[in-house]
């Protein structure tokens, strides 16, 4: 073999090494959900302190509803302070967040709440119909419902600044538009 | 604290190994003595670093230390005992750092074994070692820190895996990492043969037994990662091709090459070339495995997470692979080989056969396992070939490798003759053909069962018949029975542990055949007192109770099992884990040698009024876990002092 030839040795390794970082470029968090473009189920509950919450309450308004539970370790502990800033910074804009905590305890949950100084209502889904309807798989999960009260985006996984900035101004935007 | 005291360890730990890896190559360049010394006490600290980083992470799990975020992620109060100690390395924070401490483990054997005894490569594999130590480091302080504070601090953690509350814990990972690390110091010492150009036997030499011990704990955490699969997900197999097993069975499959291709070298001269690359290639092999697993690019039933570290690990292998191959390149004039094959019929070339059908086995893994990623990359649609590809492809290779076991040990080097074939094979090839006779009128009629028969007849003859001809030598000799068969044993260790590596693969390989081959199952939904049949055996259900655990809520359903007369009751379960959306199946089994009965809970009316069950008989599995202990015994064997050296 040539001098030349031998230096293809390991040069050999480089599609398969291209191949695998070509890997990251997909996502398999991207779960597509049946919901996206329907209408967001309705729902009514009672917030933890007791107040009705209903989604047609928001209609007209882009609404966030974030199913979570305070045994949701960590992904829901890292979105909450998340969720609680981009309120703030929405509330004035015509958006809205809405926690729909399942399967967990009153006391547990009320703790989560408070230790987070959450100010966006939210609700226990005692019977898990809400979470039923949602399709929710697990914690947690967010649904963006644009201002027709229809589905338009499902996020898996706890809730970045990015995705909530981005996805709510998208929906926004649009509905500006006649 | 517990998180902040941990961290700067882990960086100390990162700068030494950094400092010694680059001490000890320059020592070895410029031949200091007093840097390579430097160096092992770097390699000193970095392994008590990591062993007390690992201590104080056992330490906050025993004492439900939830300010430390990877604790509050993988245990939670009602977590007992046993598993607050495995949920250590439950998660990928975990399981790194139990890595990085058994390469530092490995490290320090290193310096303590052939510190004085190989002065010339010892600097380098030094080297090499500290540098892959300091990547791991590196991912234990950028990409995977366990210690990581949390706050607000939880009341309660989230829990571990729930199927990871086996007793398997213990030792499936510890036994896969102790094998995927172990590869770790035959590649630092070909690392070394290649930066000195001593490529020769001298390498070989220091790192065959490390090479067996490494292959050694890869093939029992596969086995024991088989009998997890097997008893605790409840599907009655023991291999899925799952892109995890497929990372560990890769490597098994190159080093099982390079265990046999090094005695080519050591004998003949021949495959300088081809060893380093296996080496390369095992060691590449397992990073990819943790790439693989560790990085979410390619969907599991058991991947970790995904993030940085995915990147981190593709970039190192990146580096391993092109340095190792370019050393390679580099060094190719002293690679070639210098004897050269004399006949086809020969044991080189049988050896030869089996390296290659085995690195094509692996290739075919390899392939089928990113098959997913290259379709995607390809026509833009994610497909994965699954199960039938795997089997269709290796079952002939695996076939054809069994066969091999008998004839490589057997046949002459050089060139065989006529005479050397007739004398070692002609009664082993007539009891394989007998033995797919006998198979055959007893009713087998799976061509590929009676195939596999015929080989194990086979390759078991081929022992059988060395073994009795070395002893029946020693009795001419005068010596009684048992102390010819136990001397020729103990002299001829590296042999004969092999030929018993070689039963316990044969043992498995019968297990795996008959499992597939006879297995049956069936699934009905039975009210109390109602009684499900299989192959002779009726299952009865008695009804349903529920348990609260301490961790998690259990529903268990009372089955009796009788053929004729009753064998006992089997109580399959269904776990509920408050941090899991879907229940836990929980299996009960009666093991035979035989055949197993295998209970699987299904579904359930919350009265007890009636439940799903499903009922296998899977046949001749416990053999795999027998041949498994079989193979330990021969890898012990393979790895005792050398009696012919010394004698």
């Amino acid at each position: 073999m040539s001098r030349l030839w031998r230096w293809l040795i390991p040069l050999a390794t480089v599609p398969v090494l291209a191949l695998l970082a070509y890997g990251f470029r997909a996502n398999p968090r991207d779960t597509p959900s049946p919901l996206a473009g329907r209408p967001a189920p309705r729902f009514a509950l009672a917030t933890l302190d007791g107040a009705p919450l209903a989604l047609e309450a928001h209609r007209g308004k882009v609404v966030v509803v974030n199913f979570w539970a305070s045994w949701c370790y960590p992904a829901c502990y890292e979105e909450a302070p998340v969720l609680e800033r981009s309120w703030r910074a929405y509330r004035g804009r015509g958006v809205v967040v809405v926690g729909v905590d399942i399967q967990d305890k009153p006391e547990a949950a009320q703790k989560f709440v408070r230790d987070f100084g959450l100010t966006f209502p939210n609700a226990q889904d005692p019977t898990g119909t809400v979470s039923v309807d949602y399709g929710v798989y697990g914690v947690p999960e967010t649904f963006f419902v644009d201002r027709q009260g229809r589905i338009r985006v499902k996020h898996v996984g706890a809730v970045t600044d990015d995705v909530f900035r981005e996805t709510v101004d998208r929906l926004l935007a649009e509905a500006a538009k006649p | 604290m517990t998180a902040d005291l941990g961290f700067g360890m882990t960086l100390v730990a990162l700068v030494l190994a950094v400092y010694g890896g680059a001490a000890a190559g320059v020592g070895a360049r410029t031949g200091r003595a007093a840097l390579v010394e430097s160096a092992q006490h770097a390699a000193l600290g970095v392994f008590v670093l990591i062993t007390a980083c690992f201590a104080l992470l056992t330490y906050a799990f025993l004492t439900f230390d939830f300010s430390v975020r990877y604790v509050a992620t993988n245990t939670n109060l009602g977590t007992p005992f046993y598993y607050r100690i495995t949920g250590v390395w439950g998660a990928l924070e975990g399981s790194i750092i139990l890595w990085s401490w058994m390469l530092a483990l490995y490290t320090m054997i290193v310096v303590l074994r052939h510190r004085s005894t190989a002065r010339e490569l010892y600097p380098w594999a030094l080297a090499t070692m500290l540098g892959i130590l300091a990547f791991f480091l590196l991912v234990m302080t950028v990409a995977a820190p366990p210690f990581q504070r949390h706050t607000p601090v939880p009341a309660d953690g989230r829990g571990l895996n729930p199927l990871l509350e086996d007793t398997g814990m213990i030792t499936h990972p510890v036994a896969l990492y102790l094998g995927f690390t172990g590869f770790t110091v035959p590649f630092a010492f070909a690392m070394a043969a290649l930066a000195t150009g001593r490529v020769g036997d001298a390498w070989l030499a220091l790192t065959r037994r490390w090479a067996i011990v490494a292959w050694y704990f890869l093939s029992l955490g596969l086995l024991i990662g088989g009998w997890w699969s097997y008893h605790v997900l409840g599907w009655g197999g023991y291999w899925a091709w799952d892109p995890v097993e497929n990372a560990a069975f890769m490597p098994w499959l190159t080093g099982t090459a390079f265990l046999h291709s090094v005695m080519i070298q050591e004998r003949r001269r021949m495959l300088k070339l081809w060893n380093i690359s296996l080496v390369i290639l095992t060691f590449g092999l397992t990073l990819f495995g943790t790439f693989l697993t560790r990085s979410g690019v390619i969907a599991s039933v058991h991947s970790f997470t995904q993030g940085a570290i995915g990147i981190l690990f593709l970039s190192f292998l990146a580096l391993v692979l092109l340095t190792a191959l370019g050393l390679v390149a580099w060094r190719w004039e002293v690679l070639r080989s210098q004897g050269d094959l004399d006949s086809v019929v020969s044991r080189e070339s049988a050896f030869l056969l089996n390296n290659v059908l085995l690195v094509a086995a692996a290739f075919t893994v390899f392939f089928g396992t990113v098959f997913p990623l290259l379709s995607e990359a390809v026509r833009g649609v994610k497909v994965s070939v699954g199960a039938p590809f795997f089997n269709q492809v290796n079952v002939p290779l695996f076939l054809s490798l069994i066969f091999l076991m008998g004839v490589g040990p057997l046949i002459a080097w050089r060139r065989a003759s006529l005479d050397n074939l007739a004398r070692n094979f002609l009664w082993p090839v007539v009891l394989g053909v007998v033995a797919a006779a006998a198979a055959f009128v007893l009713g087998v009629r799976s061509s590929l069962a009676a195939l596999a028969f015929a080989a194990a007849a086979f390759v078991l003859a081929t022992i059988a018949l060395d073994f009795g001809r070395a002893t029946r030598a020693r009795l001419r000799a005068g010596e009684s029975l048992l102390p010819a068969m136990g001397g020729l044993v103990r002299r001829h260790n590296r042999r004969y542990g092999g030929f018993v590596v070689h039963l316990g693969i044969l043992i498995i390989a019968l297990g795996v055949t008959g499992s597939q081959a006879w297995s049956v199952q069936t699934e009905m939904t039975l009210r109390p007192g109602e009684t499900a049949e299989l192959v002779g055996y009726r299952v009865r259900f008695d009804g349903l109770t529920a348990v609260e655990e301490s961790n998690h809520f259990k529903v268990v359903g009372a089955f009796t099992v009788s053929n004729g007369r009753v064998l006992g009751v089997l109580r399959p379960a269904k776990k509920f884990y408050p941090q899991e959306q879907s229940p836990i199946a929980y299996v009960d089994y009666r093991l035979g040698l035989k055949e197993d009965i295998y209970l699987v809970l299904g579904d359930f009316a919350r009265d007890g009024r009636q439940a799903t069950v499903k009922l296998q008989v899977n046949r001749l599995v416990s053999w795999i876990w027998i041949g498994g202990a079989v193979l330990t015994l021969g890898a012990l064997l393979a790895i005792l002092p050398d009696r012919r050296a010394t004698a």
